[in-house]
């Protein structure tokens, strides 16, 4: 390349730099914008909240007393859609009686697989939505390949407003991973003739199981 | 109060009969009416075909022939929006100019807004038989604020059924110029106007700007329609008999026993 | 720069008469109408979500440099990669380069305005690759050989049977032979044969909703997920964007995306909403200094097990930072929700395509202009009433109608505006200014046509005039002007 001809990076920021009439600026210099985004206020409990909107979201939630309820929760569900035995499971997800009807699989998501399990890293109360974190216990695939996702919610992970979420990543200490997904219903489109159908192209159902804490 | 009345183009050379109720309507409601003789047109067509040379040069004359008045009305919501918020930016590199244009929009109302919002007046004694609708100009509803005003003057004429069609906010298609440069969308957007006009069950339509009325009238006497179109000032300054705009027949009369002097009732 | 072949008055005569777009038009816009005044009805944050989005836009752009920088720096810090292009070609070509270097064959694409912006797919089909939209509607079209009707659905013109057909054609070959009636049909094939596309896909390409300074992510919303497997399954994943897009921190984009499902698709949220930040992580425990490369197959105990190797956000410029130093500096607070055009009198009549381009509406009535010229797009400033129903619904705010008035403007100062309108409007103008000379000359000409006009109460043809005539009565005269009775009622008063 020739170093004499200015990169497309030095063209665009001299544009900007000469649009807004003055001298270059470097990232530590923008004073930061002061006060908050308003958020939506409502009343009531925050795990009620949760799962009015991801029903109506056309999510299911079934809630369970504790987590050795799971598998058998697990293995209705599943025999109630009905999908084979096989489920891809999170890493992530430790702790869970697996009945003998069902294979576990770990590890990313493939095309054949039928039925996910996930944890969550938090859920959000005000307009509904889990959401998860990639990680090497936590592939994203998991969300969006198979047919059905289903996550395991504690009720003590629900918070208020997205800003509770951020918050709570922020203190983790963590990198931000590849992907942070919030995830509000099953798969959906209109783009034809406006009619609402499930299953576009990630999950046709949402499963979530509500574990209380 | 004194008020200087602005007239609007249309009023003035396609229906003096909304000026006139304008000014009765203002009379009853206590002030003394002025009409400078000095004024012609807002400005709006050429504003909103981006000659803002001459439109600067209109606006002038309109903010020197209505220096003085304590309150500048007209019965439309899109010429007086265009003095009250398009002339001050007319002089952005002006100070002088500029400072008497925001003088200007200060004291300019429109008409129906003015009566209820300002004078609160709430006189009427009209009568308008039957099932009217009422569509709400964009200028008057978006710039002005025009929305209940009429509807509460409205309420007081005796005998009338005022029903909401759908759309009762949707542009009418007149648009200024629009219409004849785009005569298929504007011819469209009127047809389904009077869908809703016709869906209403309703026998007129009232409104408050000339533009919209003209434009829905003569789409109605195109297709052979028997809908009644008016001016609210003029139903509210109990007019709403005389012919309505496109109908055939003598023009209301403009002589003595109308502005300036009392009505019977 | 992309001129139209056809005119604006021509693409509206087809529009205006095609009753099957009319119908779906209707249902779109009239679902997204009022699914939205629901939702802001029952928010009553809603009106102040719109003044801090406005803001926050705002302070952006006046300190877009070091806010792209920044972003810039973090993504680069977790693995990704930067690359501005300041015109819609060098944005194809940083494209293509990316694509060559990856050694790939298959590119699906998640919905990108951006990408339709500069011309994408065109170039990379003459390239030579296969080319993929996922996104439902965008797949539609694309099978149709069309340009998008409306930014949202881009298909909205297309009916059931239109689209069994395209599938019949191009699915046959896959396998799927047969000829589908219902929705749910067309749907569940479309996901089986864009799941094969998804899986051998090398390059998945997005647009970016938001990119988020303080983290470097960019930001996705979707109902269908198909962002989501563009972007993961593929070995490099592109994200096309424009450097207006860029908002401070997590908590700013929360601000933008309470209003944004709202605005477009009267939906409280999309189902996925994703936050992308770099390529997959290889031995996650040390800083992001590696890239993709190294990664094995298997990964380390705290590497990603999937995800694409290679993050790529290219910035495109295209005229956006020379609108920043003008008077349509507003225009770039733009997201691209859409409610201007579900609410505008005109797009609902006339549909996307009429506009001639990839956006529509009113938010393309000024893009079109000032991404083409000027000269490109006369029509589009114009055909508008300047009702400001957009402008009421706009999540930030932009004053469209004054910017559509201001393009007009410009067009009139660099004689752009025909000369019969130009010579009507001086002339009027010219007789305003002299009210006596108009008052007389109204006083003649007014009685004139009130008598031409007075047994019928119309008058049914007028010269020139024939753009109200053809389809319109012009209502007579009442026979002289106000002016002239009422200075004859109270005498001459000034």
């Amino acid at each position: 390349m020739n170093p004499a001809a200015p990169s497309g990076r030095d063209r665009v920021l001299a544009q900007i730099r000469q649009s807004l009439r003055r001298a270059a600026q470097d990232e530590q210099a923008v004073a930061p914008l002061a006060g908050a985004g308003p958020r939506p206020a409502f009343s009531g409990d925050v795990v009620e909240r949760f799962v009015d909107k991801m029903r109506e979201k056309a999510a299911s939630v079934e809630r369970l007393a504790s987590l050795a309820d799971v598998g058998a929760a697990v293995a209705r569900y599943v025999a109630a859609v009905p999908a084979g035995p096989a489920l891809r499971v999170s890493r992530a997800l430790a702790g869970i009686d697996w009945p003998s009807t069902l294979t576990v699989q770990r590890g990313a998501a493939v095309r054949e697989d039928e039925t996910s399990v996930t944890p969550c890293f938090a859920a959000v109360a005000e307009s509904g939505g889990i959401v998860t974190l990639s990680g090497a216990d936590t592939p994203s695939t998991l969300n969006f390949v198979p047919d059905t996702h289903i996550v395991v919610v504690h009720a003590s992970q629900v918070v208020a407003h997205f800003e509770d979420l951020w918050a709570q990543w922020r203190a983790t200490g963590q990198p931000m991973p590849r992907t942070v997904n919030i995830i509000s219903g099953p798969s959906r489109t209109a783009d034809i003739e406006q009619t609402i159908q499930l299953g576009a192209h990630g999950p046709r159902r949402l499963h979530i199981l509500l574990v209380a804490s | 109060m004194r008020v200087g009345l602005f007239v609007t183009c249309l009023a003035d050379l396609m229906r003096p009969s909304v000026a006139f109720a304008a000014v009765k309507l203002l009379q009853d409601a206590g002030c003394e009416v002025v009409v400078p003789e000095a004024q012609t047109c807002c400005g709006q067509p050429a504003l909103n075909s981006g000659d803002s040379g001459d439109t600067r040069q209109i606006a002038q004359r309109v903010i020197q022939a209505f220096e003085g008045f304590e309150a500048v009305v007209g019965p439309s919501g899109s010429c007086m929006g265009t003095i009250k918020h398009d002339y001050p930016a007319l002089f952005v590199d002006d100070p002088v100019w500029r400072a008497r244009a925001e003088d200007l929009s200060r004291r300019s109302h429109e008409l129906l807004s003015f009566l209820v919002d300002v004078l609160k007046f709430d006189a009427v004694a009209a009568r308008f038989d039957g099932r009217v609708t009422y569509h709400d100009s964009c200028a008057g509803l978006r710039e002005m604020g025009v929305k209940g005003q009429p509807r509460k003057l409205l309420a007081g004429v005796s005998g009338m059924q005022l029903v909401e069609m759908q759309g009762t906010e949707e542009c009418c298609g007149f648009g200024g110029t629009f219409c004849v440069k785009y005569p298929d969308i504007s011819t469209k957007m009127v047809d389904d106007k009077i869908a809703h006009i016709q869906a209403s069950g309703a026998a007129a339509v009232l409104g408050g700007d000339l533009g919209c009325l003209l434009n829905i009238a003569g789409r109605i006497q195109r297709r052979g329609l028997p809908i009644r179109v008016l001016h609210t000032a003029e139903v509210l300054a109990g007019m709403g008999a005389s012919p309505s705009i496109g109908e055939p027949g003598q023009a209301p009369p403009a002589g003595p026993g109308h502005a300036g002097q009392p009505q019977p009732s | 720069m992309h001129a139209p072949t056809t005119t604006f008055a021509a693409r509206v005569a087809v529009a205006i008469h095609d009753q099957r777009l009319q119908a779906a038009l209707d249902r779109a816009s009239g679902g997204f109408v009022a699914k939205r005044a629901a939702l802001v009805d029952a928010l009553p944050e809603f009106e102040a979500l719109r003044e801090r989005a406005r803001t926050v836009k705002e302070h952006v752009l006046s300190n877009l440099d070091g806010y792209l920088l920044r972003y810039e720096a973090e993504v680069v810090r977790q693995g990704g990669h930067v690359h501005w292009a300041a015109t819609d070609a060098e944005a194809r070509q940083i494209i293509l380069d990316i694509c060559k270097a990856a050694g790939a064959k298959t590119v699906t694409k998640g919905k990108s305005m951006v990408s339709e912006e500069i011309g994408l797919n065109d170039a990379l089909e003459a390239a030579g690759y296969q080319v993929v939209e996922t996104d439902l509607g965008e797949y539609i079209i694309q099978l149709a050989k069309e340009p998008p009707s409306h930014i949202i659905v881009p298909a909205v013109h297309k009916t059931r049977a239109q689209v069994a057909d395209l599938f019949e054609e191009h699915h046959r070959p896959l396998g799927y032979t047969r000829h589908l009636t219902e929705v749910s049909e067309m749907v569940n094939e479309a996901r089986q044969v864009l799941r094969g596309h998804y899986f051998k896909a090398d390059v998945g390409i997005t647009g970016g909703n938001f990119l988020v300074a303080e983290t470097g992510s960019s930001v996705i919303v979707t109902n269908e997920g198909n962002g989501d497997l563009t972007q993961t399954l593929a070995r490099v994943h592109i994200v096309t964007t424009g450097i207006e897009r860029v908002v401070p921190t997590l908590d700013d984009v929360t601000t933008f995306l309470r209003l944004l499902a709202r605005s477009a698709t009267g939906q409280e949220t999309e189902t996925y909403t994703t936050f992308s930040t770099g390529p997959r992580r290889v031995n996650a425990e040390q800083s992001g200094e590696h890239s993709g490369e190294h990664s094995s197959e298997h990964g380390s105990e705290h590497s990603d097990v999937d995800g694409p190797q290679e993050y790529h956000v290219v910035l495109v410029d295209n005229g956006r930072s020379k609108m920043l130093g003008g008077a349509f500096r507003e225009m770039l607070r733009c997201i691209r929700c859409g409610a201007c055009l579900n609410h505008c009198p005109v797009y609902t009549s006339i549909g996307g395509h009429a506009y001639g381009w990839v956006y529509p509406g009113p938010m393309g009535s000024v893009l079109t202009p000032l991404i083409n010229g000027i000269d490109n797009a006369y029509d589009l400033p114009n055909a508008c009433t300047l009702n400001g129903r957009c402008q009421t619904v706009c999540p930030v705010k932009i004053p469209l109608p004054g910017l559509l008035r201001e393009l007009r403007r410009q067009q009139f100062e660099t004689g752009l505006t025909p000369w019969p309108i130009r010579t009507a409007l001086q002339a009027w103008a010219w007789v305003a200014q002299r009210p006596a000379l108009y008052h007389a000359l109204m006083r003649i000409g007014i009685p004139l046509l009130s008598l031409v006009g007075r047994k019928q109460g119309v008058l049914h043809a007028l010269p020139l005039a024939g753009g109200w005539t053809d389809t319109r009565d012009l209502p007579a005269p009442q026979g002289g002007t106000f002016q002239q009775a009422w200075k004859a009622q109270n005498g001459a008063r000034s």
